[in-house]
């Protein structure tokens, strides 16, 4: 599937989405500007850390809501559109769900285990534990100890970005995984962005590295390049500059709706997006050496 | 902050030293993110070669990373990790009491060690809104002991902090023990002048060292309340030699350090 159909059936207006579950590496910057492309409304993004992915879709005006632990630039600090929607309320006012890591990972967890929440000792006397509507203290039936009570998120849809899939919907993902299999088994479906598509029978001879059954699979795309600037073990480096430049180019709100027009509207997909990037810098920043895994045997 | 550097070394190039001398030989290190990522790599390279780092996107290493970290997502972090598994898994051995040091940095400490990296102001129409926790809620409220990391500016050390992300010692006295968290509390604040401690009943934080070109009662004069000093303060010890080259040989380029 095309990314711009998968973007068009699976992710329409009003949705929930989480995004960006590996934390730093696999964000998938390629769904993001096909959703800005088209002007999507109303989302709901939910993932622990956003990388200047969140940022950008908030500029973009794409955004009702947020629930995430964090959201900026990881090397470069603030995002100064996540400031600009929480502050002033540009392009318009949002909501905000803060979270901690631990919190949205055992709240994608409950919604993957199917019960109404997950108890956990994290945030005890904080103001995060205080002001968010879906996290209530309970002390423990089974010994009186102080809890949180994490409710379950069930996000509509998981993005998440892979090395490889097959065309069936299984997925091979290795690194850190961040909270992307919790993800993919609490969202009502997934639609995996992938570096390759390999036959059925590479993803068949390890399936120890799937990620979730095929059942809870959307749509599967092809998208080479489609986590830059974020790394994908493997394949590319993180382009760090990029975060650099975004971090200057996002300041203003002018200075943020040039640089959507040439890195995201202008741009009709990845293929041109890495063509404008320019082959130089893009082979600068491919893996520079492979580091194989030993196989493993699951003969019979 | 540059004028208080000798010309041998950056504030930023102490605050990794005080970093890493936080960390003992052999201990399990929750490490955060930004000037961390460094601290631990000087740390395996100098006197906690057994030391372990837990990374929240879901790594365990046993040897430092073979080149500079910007994110722990970076790929030479993933090369080479003893344990490569999801963020919960991590964070469920952080719950347990795993590990022994967390760090984390932030915008804003207080008198107690509560610190605030979410917004500024009220709420509802924040002055400003920073990222927010990520993980660090969670290594505040779970770790053994925590190191806390930040600038050294009077509007960074309120009485108290306008918004609670996470948890240091409350109001003081027992009150982890008494809000139920099961462990821990900040052990260390490293700032770009300072390092601070707290004392062992009230949890007050307290001036355990100043830099070189610092004084205590610089430390005090920059500090939103009136400022314990330790009984036993004193100058911090001069990053060494061997800390200098390794850290330099680690940040060639000073990405955090200059």
């Amino acid at each position: 599937m095309t990314m711009a159909e998968a973007v068009e059936r699976f992710v329409p207006d009003g949705s929930s989405v989480a995004m960006g579950l590996a934390l730093e590496p696999l964000i998938p910057f390629a769904a993001g500007h096909e959703i800005i492309r088209q002007r999507r409304r109303n989302l709901t993004l939910i993932g622990p850390i956003s990388d200047i992915l969140f940022d950008q879709l908030l500029g973009a005006g794409c955004v009702a809501k947020i629930a995430a632990a964090w959201v900026g630039n990881v090397s470069e600090g603030l995002g100064y559109n996540y400031r600009r929607a929480t502050e002033q309320g540009l392009p318009h006012p949002i909501t905000v769900e803060d979270h901690s890591n631990y919190s949205i990972a055992l709240a994608l967890l409950a919604g993957g285990l199917g019960v109404p929440y997950v108890p956990m000792r994290s945030l005890l006397g904080s103001d995060i534990a205080r002001d968010h509507p879906a996290i209530r203290p309970h002390d423990s039936p089974l010994d009186g100890t102080p809890t949180l009570l994490v409710s379950a998120l069930r996000p509509d849809v998981a993005i998440i970005h892979v090395q490889r899939a097959d065309a069936a919907g299984r997925a091979h993902v290795w690194g850190g995984l961040g909270v992307c299999e919790e993800a993919a088994l609490a969202s009502h479906g997934v639609i995996y962005t992938a570096e390759e598509i390999v036959p059925a029978a590479v993803i068949l001879s390890d399936p120890n590295r799937v990620l979730a059954p095929g059942k809870k699979t959307l749509a599967v795309v092809h998208a080479p390049g489609g986590a830059h600037p974020s790394p994908v073990q493997g394949y590319y480096n993180r382009d760090h500059a990029y975060f650099a430049e975004y971090h200057e180019r996002s300041r203003t709100p002018d200075d943020f709706a040039t640089w959507l027009r040439e890195q995201v509207l202008d741009v009709p997909d990845r293929a041109a997006y890495l063509e404008r990037l320019g082959a130089e810098r893009w082979q600068a920043l491919a893996r520079r050496a492979p580091l194989l895994a030993a196989p493993v045997d699951y003969g019979v | 902050m540059a004028q208080h550097a000798t010309p041998d070394y950056t504030p930023q190039e102490l605050m990794v030293v005080c970093a890493a001398r936080e960390i003992h030989d052999g201990e399990v290190v929750f490490v955060g993110m930004r000037l961390p990522l460094l601290a631990f790599a000087l740390a395996k390279r100098t006197h906690a070669p057994n030391a372990v780092g837990l990374f929240e996107n879901g790594l365990v290493r046993d040897t430092p990373s073979s080149e500079l970290l910007l994110t722990m997502g970076d790929a030479p972090n993933i090369a080479g990790a003893e344990w490569a598994t999801r963020t919960g898994a991590l964070m469920g051995l952080l719950a347990q009491g795993f590990a022994n040091l967390g760090f984390v940095g932030g915008a804003e400490v207080d008198r107690f060690g509560n610190l605030n990296t979410s917004y500024i102001g009220d709420r509802a129409h924040p002055k400003v809104k920073l990222p927010g926790s990520g993980g660090g809620a969670d290594i505040a409220s779970l770790s053994g002991r925590l190191a806390i990391i930040l600038a050294h500016e009077k509007k960074r050390f309120p009485e108290h902090v306008s918004y609670v992300t996470s948890p240091g010692y409350g109001d003081g006295g027992d009150w982890r023990a008494r809000v139920g968290l099961p462990r821990g509390g900040p052990a260390a604040v490293i700032k770009t002048r300072a390092v601070l401690g707290f004392t062992a009943d009230t949890h007050e934080m307290e001036l355990r060292t100043w830099h070189p070109g610092s004084s205590a009662e610089d430390a005090r004069a920059n500090t939103g309340w009136d400022l314990r000093i330790a009984p036993d303060a004193h100058e911090t010890p001069l990053p060494t030699a061997d800390e200098l080259r390794i850290i330099r040989e680690c940040d060639p380029q000073g990405f955090w350090t200059r």
